[in-house]
Protein backbone atom coordinates (compact mmCIF):
# COMPACT_ATOMS: atom_id res chain seq x y z
CA UNK A 1 0.00 0.00 0.00
CA UNK A 2 1.72 3.74 -0.92
CA UNK A 3 1.21 5.78 1.11
CA UNK A 4 1.00 9.67 0.02
CA UNK A 5 3.59 11.43 0.95
CA UNK A 6 3.15 14.96 3.72
CA UNK A 7 2.93 18.05 2.33
CA UNK A 8 6.15 20.34 3.32
CA UNK A 9 5.47 21.84 6.66
CA UNK A 10 6.37 25.41 5.33
CA UNK A 11 3.47 24.73 2.52
CA UNK A 12 0.54 23.69 5.36
CA UNK A 13 1.59 27.23 7.63
CA UNK A 14 1.70 28.88 4.64
CA UNK A 15 -1.77 28.17 3.42
CA UNK A 16 -2.96 28.49 7.16
CA UNK A 17 -1.87 31.68 7.81
CA UNK A 18 -2.73 32.86 4.22
CA UNK A 19 -6.55 31.60 4.69
CA UNK A 20 -6.64 33.61 8.55
CA UNK A 21 -5.25 36.61 7.66
CA UNK A 22 -7.38 36.83 3.97
CA UNK A 23 -10.63 36.21 7.02
CA UNK A 24 -9.34 38.69 9.47
CA UNK A 25 -7.49 41.82 7.32
CA UNK A 26 -10.52 42.17 5.18
CA UNK A 27 -12.72 43.35 8.49
CA UNK A 28 -12.39 46.89 8.43
CA UNK A 29 -13.32 47.16 12.44
CA UNK A 30 -10.98 44.49 13.61
CA UNK A 31 -8.02 46.46 12.13
CA UNK A 32 -9.46 50.04 13.33
CA UNK A 33 -9.19 48.17 16.78
CA UNK A 34 -5.78 46.43 16.13
CA UNK A 35 -7.05 42.93 16.86
CA UNK A 36 -5.06 40.20 15.57
CA UNK A 37 -4.61 36.54 15.57
CA UNK A 38 -2.55 33.92 16.84
CA UNK A 39 -2.93 30.42 15.38
CA UNK A 40 -1.58 27.41 16.80
CA UNK A 41 -2.50 24.39 14.68
CA UNK A 42 -6.80 25.18 14.31
CA UNK A 43 -6.01 27.19 18.07
CA UNK A 44 -6.73 30.89 17.62
CA UNK A 45 -6.38 33.14 20.01
CA UNK A 46 -7.17 37.09 19.61
CA UNK A 47 -4.75 39.57 20.76
CA UNK A 48 -5.68 43.07 21.24
CA UNK A 49 -2.23 45.11 21.48
CA UNK A 50 -3.03 48.12 24.13
CA UNK A 51 -3.81 51.73 22.61
CA UNK A 52 -4.54 54.93 23.97
CA UNK A 53 -8.02 54.75 22.17
CA UNK A 54 -8.70 52.01 23.82
CA UNK A 55 -9.53 53.84 26.92
CA UNK A 56 -13.05 54.18 28.31
CA UNK A 57 -11.73 55.85 31.63
CA UNK A 58 -9.11 58.00 31.61
CA UNK A 59 -8.43 58.43 35.42
CA UNK A 60 -8.00 55.01 36.05
CA UNK A 61 -7.17 53.98 33.11
CA UNK A 62 -8.96 51.09 32.36
CA UNK A 63 -10.77 49.82 28.88
CA UNK A 64 -13.70 50.77 27.56
CA UNK A 65 -16.41 48.56 28.06
CA UNK A 66 -17.31 48.92 24.69
CA UNK A 67 -13.78 47.30 23.47
CA UNK A 68 -13.79 45.12 25.98
CA UNK A 69 -17.34 43.80 24.58
CA UNK A 70 -16.36 44.30 20.62
CA UNK A 71 -13.08 42.41 21.33
CA UNK A 72 -14.96 39.63 22.71
CA UNK A 73 -17.58 39.56 19.35
CA UNK A 74 -14.62 39.40 16.89
CA UNK A 75 -12.98 36.95 18.64
CA UNK A 76 -16.61 34.94 18.40
CA UNK A 77 -17.36 35.59 14.93
CA UNK A 78 -13.74 35.13 13.70
CA UNK A 79 -13.82 31.72 15.85
CA UNK A 80 -16.70 30.78 14.43
CA UNK A 81 -15.77 31.02 10.56
CA UNK A 82 -12.48 30.17 11.17
CA UNK A 83 -13.99 26.46 12.34
CA UNK A 84 -16.12 26.58 8.74
CA UNK A 85 -13.02 27.28 6.74
CA UNK A 86 -10.58 25.28 8.53
CA UNK A 87 -12.36 22.40 7.95
CA UNK A 88 -13.23 23.13 4.07
CA UNK A 89 -9.48 23.48 3.49
CA UNK A 90 -8.51 20.68 5.19
CA UNK A 91 -10.31 18.46 3.34
CA UNK A 92 -9.62 19.64 0.23
CA UNK A 93 -13.15 21.41 -1.11
CA UNK A 94 -11.93 25.05 -0.40
CA UNK A 95 -8.46 26.33 -2.19
CA UNK A 96 -7.33 29.25 0.10
CA UNK A 97 -5.36 30.73 -2.82
CA UNK A 98 -8.96 31.71 -3.85
CA UNK A 99 -9.57 33.56 -0.68
CA UNK A 100 -6.60 35.94 -0.89
CA UNK A 101 -7.15 39.11 -2.13
CA UNK A 102 -11.01 37.81 -2.98
CA UNK A 103 -13.78 39.37 -0.22
CA UNK A 104 -14.07 38.22 2.93
CA UNK A 105 -16.05 34.90 3.56
CA UNK A 106 -19.92 34.99 4.24
CA UNK A 107 -19.43 35.87 8.27
CA UNK A 108 -22.34 34.73 11.01
CA UNK A 109 -24.37 37.78 12.18
CA UNK A 110 -24.77 37.99 15.65
CA UNK A 111 -28.25 37.28 17.23
CA UNK A 112 -27.25 38.25 20.70
CA UNK A 113 -24.19 38.74 22.88
CA UNK A 114 -23.56 39.16 26.24
CA UNK A 115 -21.12 40.04 28.07
CA UNK A 116 -20.33 39.68 31.84
CA UNK A 117 -17.58 42.32 33.03
CA UNK A 118 -15.29 40.73 35.71
CA UNK A 119 -13.00 43.47 36.73
CA UNK A 120 -11.46 46.65 35.07
CA UNK A 121 -9.39 45.91 31.40
CA UNK A 122 -5.99 47.23 32.75
CA UNK A 123 -3.90 49.86 29.83
CA UNK A 124 -2.27 46.68 28.45
CA UNK A 125 -2.47 44.17 26.21
CA UNK A 126 -5.24 41.79 26.06
CA UNK A 127 -6.15 38.22 25.06
CA UNK A 128 -9.29 36.07 24.34
CA UNK A 129 -10.23 32.72 23.10
CA UNK A 130 -13.47 31.50 21.76
CA UNK A 131 -15.17 27.94 22.36
CA UNK A 132 -17.96 26.67 19.76
CA UNK A 133 -20.66 25.28 22.32
CA UNK A 134 -23.06 24.34 19.95
CA UNK A 135 -23.06 25.16 15.94
CA UNK A 136 -25.48 24.14 14.22
CA UNK A 137 -26.43 24.25 10.45
CA UNK A 138 -28.10 27.97 10.89
CA UNK A 139 -27.53 28.48 14.56
CA UNK A 140 -24.63 28.41 16.67
CA UNK A 141 -23.90 29.11 20.52
CA UNK A 142 -20.39 30.55 21.24
CA UNK A 143 -18.36 31.32 24.74
CA UNK A 144 -15.69 33.80 24.92
CA UNK A 145 -13.14 34.56 27.31
CA UNK A 146 -10.45 37.34 27.94
CA UNK A 147 -7.81 37.81 30.08
CA UNK A 148 -4.63 40.08 30.22
CA UNK A 149 -1.34 38.94 32.56
CA UNK A 150 -3.17 35.88 34.08
CA UNK A 151 -5.21 33.20 31.72
CA UNK A 152 -6.81 32.36 35.67
CA UNK A 153 -7.73 35.68 36.17
CA UNK A 154 -10.31 36.16 33.35
CA UNK A 155 -11.51 40.49 33.17
CA UNK A 156 -14.54 39.82 30.95
CA UNK A 157 -16.41 36.61 29.51
CA UNK A 158 -19.21 36.50 26.92
CA UNK A 159 -21.93 34.28 25.32
CA UNK A 160 -23.26 34.91 21.79
CA UNK A 161 -25.29 33.26 19.48
CA UNK A 162 -25.22 33.76 15.73
CA UNK A 163 -27.06 32.96 12.66
CA UNK A 164 -24.70 30.98 9.99
CA UNK A 165 -24.50 32.64 6.35
CA UNK A 166 -25.57 29.82 4.13
CA UNK A 167 -23.72 27.17 2.58
CA UNK A 168 -24.86 27.57 -0.87
CA UNK A 169 -24.67 31.36 -1.25
CA UNK B 1 -15.50 46.58 34.58
CA UNK B 2 -17.14 47.93 31.79
CA UNK B 3 -17.72 52.18 31.54
CA UNK B 4 -15.95 52.58 34.52
CA UNK B 5 -15.84 56.55 35.10
CA UNK B 6 -14.62 57.13 38.06
CA UNK B 7 -15.20 61.13 37.96
CA UNK B 8 -17.79 62.67 36.08
CA UNK B 9 -15.32 64.92 33.70
CA UNK B 10 -14.86 67.97 35.22
CA UNK B 11 -16.81 70.80 33.56
CA UNK B 12 -14.44 73.98 32.70
CA UNK B 13 -15.03 77.11 32.11
CA UNK B 14 -14.94 78.54 28.51
CA UNK B 15 -11.82 81.20 28.95
CA UNK B 16 -12.96 84.53 27.34
CA UNK B 17 -16.89 83.40 27.58
CA UNK B 18 -17.18 85.77 30.74
CA UNK B 19 -21.08 85.89 32.18
CA UNK B 20 -22.44 85.73 28.53
CA UNK B 21 -22.41 81.42 28.36
CA UNK B 22 -25.95 81.01 28.12
CA UNK B 23 -27.34 77.79 30.10
CA UNK B 24 -28.21 76.23 26.81
CA UNK B 25 -24.48 76.46 25.69
CA UNK B 26 -23.30 75.31 29.11
CA UNK B 27 -25.48 72.19 28.72
CA UNK B 28 -23.89 71.82 25.50
CA UNK B 29 -19.96 72.54 26.58
CA UNK B 30 -20.86 70.07 29.89
CA UNK B 31 -22.21 67.23 26.95
CA UNK B 32 -19.11 68.38 24.53
CA UNK B 33 -16.63 67.50 27.51
CA UNK B 34 -18.31 64.31 28.43
CA UNK B 35 -17.44 62.56 25.81
CA UNK B 36 -14.32 64.09 25.11
CA UNK B 37 -12.82 62.69 28.26
CA UNK B 38 -13.78 59.65 27.14
CA UNK B 39 -10.85 58.60 24.74
CA UNK B 40 -12.24 55.69 22.78
CA UNK B 41 -15.79 57.42 22.49
CA UNK B 42 -13.91 60.18 20.67
CA UNK B 43 -12.44 57.49 18.68
CA UNK B 44 -15.46 56.31 17.43
CA UNK B 45 -17.06 60.28 16.77
CA UNK B 46 -19.83 60.16 19.57
CA UNK B 47 -21.96 62.49 19.92
CA UNK B 48 -24.08 63.09 23.56
CA UNK B 49 -27.06 64.88 22.24
CA UNK B 50 -29.42 64.82 25.74
CA UNK B 51 -28.68 63.47 29.18
CA UNK B 52 -30.07 64.06 32.82
CA UNK B 53 -32.29 62.47 35.26
CA UNK B 54 -30.98 59.04 34.56
CA UNK B 55 -31.52 59.05 30.83
CA UNK B 56 -29.19 59.84 27.44
CA UNK B 57 -29.13 60.19 23.83
CA UNK B 58 -25.78 59.55 21.79
CA UNK B 59 -25.30 59.80 18.45
CA UNK B 60 -22.72 58.01 16.18
CA UNK B 61 -22.62 58.93 12.62
CA UNK B 62 -21.63 56.31 9.93
CA UNK B 63 -18.06 55.69 9.23
CA UNK B 64 -16.07 53.36 6.86
CA UNK B 65 -13.59 52.43 9.25
CA UNK B 66 -16.27 50.87 11.59
CA UNK B 67 -18.15 48.66 8.98
CA UNK B 68 -18.35 44.88 10.38
CA UNK B 69 -19.34 42.92 7.06
CA UNK B 70 -16.97 44.44 4.01
CA UNK B 71 -19.57 42.72 1.83
CA UNK B 72 -22.47 44.70 2.62
CA UNK B 73 -21.08 47.86 4.45
CA UNK B 74 -23.15 47.38 7.71
CA UNK B 75 -21.54 48.45 10.52
CA UNK B 76 -19.74 45.82 12.93
CA UNK B 77 -21.81 45.03 16.22
CA UNK B 78 -19.09 46.21 18.72
CA UNK B 79 -19.06 49.34 17.59
CA UNK B 80 -22.55 49.26 18.44
CA UNK B 81 -22.25 47.26 21.13
CA UNK B 82 -19.40 50.52 22.81
CA UNK B 83 -22.26 53.16 21.99
CA UNK B 84 -24.57 51.17 24.31
CA UNK B 85 -22.23 50.55 26.88
CA UNK B 86 -21.47 54.29 26.42
CA UNK B 87 -24.88 55.98 26.41
CA UNK B 88 -26.37 53.12 29.40
CA UNK B 89 -22.96 54.52 31.72
CA UNK B 90 -24.11 57.92 31.04
CA UNK B 91 -27.90 57.36 32.10
CA UNK B 92 -26.56 55.79 35.10
CA UNK B 93 -23.88 58.72 35.74
CA UNK B 94 -27.20 61.85 35.59
CA UNK B 95 -29.13 60.26 37.68
CA UNK B 96 -29.30 62.21 41.17
CA UNK B 97 -26.90 60.89 43.65
CA UNK B 98 -24.68 59.15 41.37
CA UNK B 99 -21.05 59.68 41.22
CA UNK B 100 -19.31 56.77 39.30
CA UNK B 101 -20.38 53.62 37.83
CA UNK B 102 -19.23 50.59 35.74
CA UNK B 103 -20.91 48.18 33.51
CA UNK B 104 -21.41 44.80 35.35
CA UNK B 105 -22.96 42.57 32.54
CA UNK B 106 -24.45 43.98 29.10
CA UNK B 107 -26.91 41.79 26.81
CA UNK B 108 -27.41 43.09 23.32
CA UNK B 109 -30.20 42.02 20.62
CA UNK B 110 -29.39 42.72 17.53
CA UNK B 111 -32.78 43.82 15.38
CA UNK B 112 -31.49 43.87 12.28
CA UNK B 113 -28.47 45.61 10.47
CA UNK B 114 -28.15 48.88 10.71
CA UNK B 115 -28.75 50.95 7.00
CA UNK B 116 -25.38 51.71 6.10
CA UNK B 117 -24.52 55.70 5.79
CA UNK B 118 -26.93 56.27 8.24
CA UNK B 119 -25.89 57.85 11.47
CA UNK B 120 -26.93 55.36 14.54
CA UNK B 121 -28.69 56.92 18.25
CA UNK B 122 -28.63 55.28 21.18
CA UNK B 123 -31.51 56.06 23.67
CA UNK B 124 -31.06 54.50 27.90
CA UNK B 125 -32.65 54.85 30.71
CA UNK B 126 -32.07 53.55 34.02
CA UNK B 127 -35.56 51.77 34.71
CA UNK B 128 -35.13 51.09 38.03
CA UNK B 129 -32.11 51.93 40.71
CA UNK B 130 -30.98 50.75 44.04
CA UNK B 131 -28.53 51.65 46.65
CA UNK B 132 -25.65 50.09 44.86
CA UNK B 133 -26.98 48.34 41.65
CA UNK B 134 -28.54 50.51 38.22
CA UNK B 135 -30.81 48.89 35.82
CA UNK B 136 -30.70 49.79 32.31
CA UNK B 137 -32.18 49.53 29.20
CA UNK B 138 -31.25 51.31 25.37
CA UNK B 139 -32.42 50.90 22.15
CA UNK B 140 -30.59 52.12 19.00
CA UNK B 141 -32.09 52.79 15.77
CA UNK B 142 -30.99 54.51 12.45
CA UNK B 143 -32.83 57.22 10.06
CA UNK B 144 -35.70 54.99 10.64
CA UNK B 145 -36.87 55.61 14.79
CA UNK B 146 -39.61 53.14 14.54
CA UNK B 147 -37.55 50.31 13.98
CA UNK B 148 -34.40 49.66 16.04
CA UNK B 149 -31.74 48.34 15.23
CA UNK B 150 -30.72 46.76 18.55
CA UNK B 151 -31.73 46.80 22.07
CA UNK B 152 -29.83 46.03 25.11
CA UNK B 153 -30.19 45.54 28.94
CA UNK B 154 -27.14 45.99 31.15
CA UNK B 155 -26.64 46.04 35.44
CA UNK B 156 -24.41 48.69 35.86
CA UNK B 157 -22.17 49.27 39.54
CA UNK B 158 -24.18 52.17 41.66
CA UNK B 159 -21.34 54.31 43.38
CA UNK B 160 -23.20 57.18 45.83
CA UNK B 161 -21.92 60.84 46.45
CA UNK B 162 -20.81 61.10 50.11
CA UNK B 163 -24.14 62.30 51.97
CA UNK B 164 -23.91 65.60 53.25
Amino acid sequence: MSRKRPEPVQVVKQRRDAALRSLVHGVPYIQFLGIEFDRRGDELTAVLPFDERLIGNPFLPALHGGVTAAFLEVTAIIELSWSTIWEEMESGRLDPASLEGAPVPRLPKTIDFTVDYLRSGLPRDAYARARINRSGRRYASVHVEAWQDNRSRLFAQATGHFLMPGRDG
Amino acid sequence: MGFASAFYPPVVPVPGGGGKVGVEDRKQQMARQFIEAIPHSRALGMQLEEIGEGRAVIAMDYDPRFVGDPETGVIHGGAVSALMDTCGGAAVMSHPGVASTATLDLRIDYMRPATPGQRITARAECYNVTRSVAFVRATAHDADPDRPVATATGAFTVEREPSA
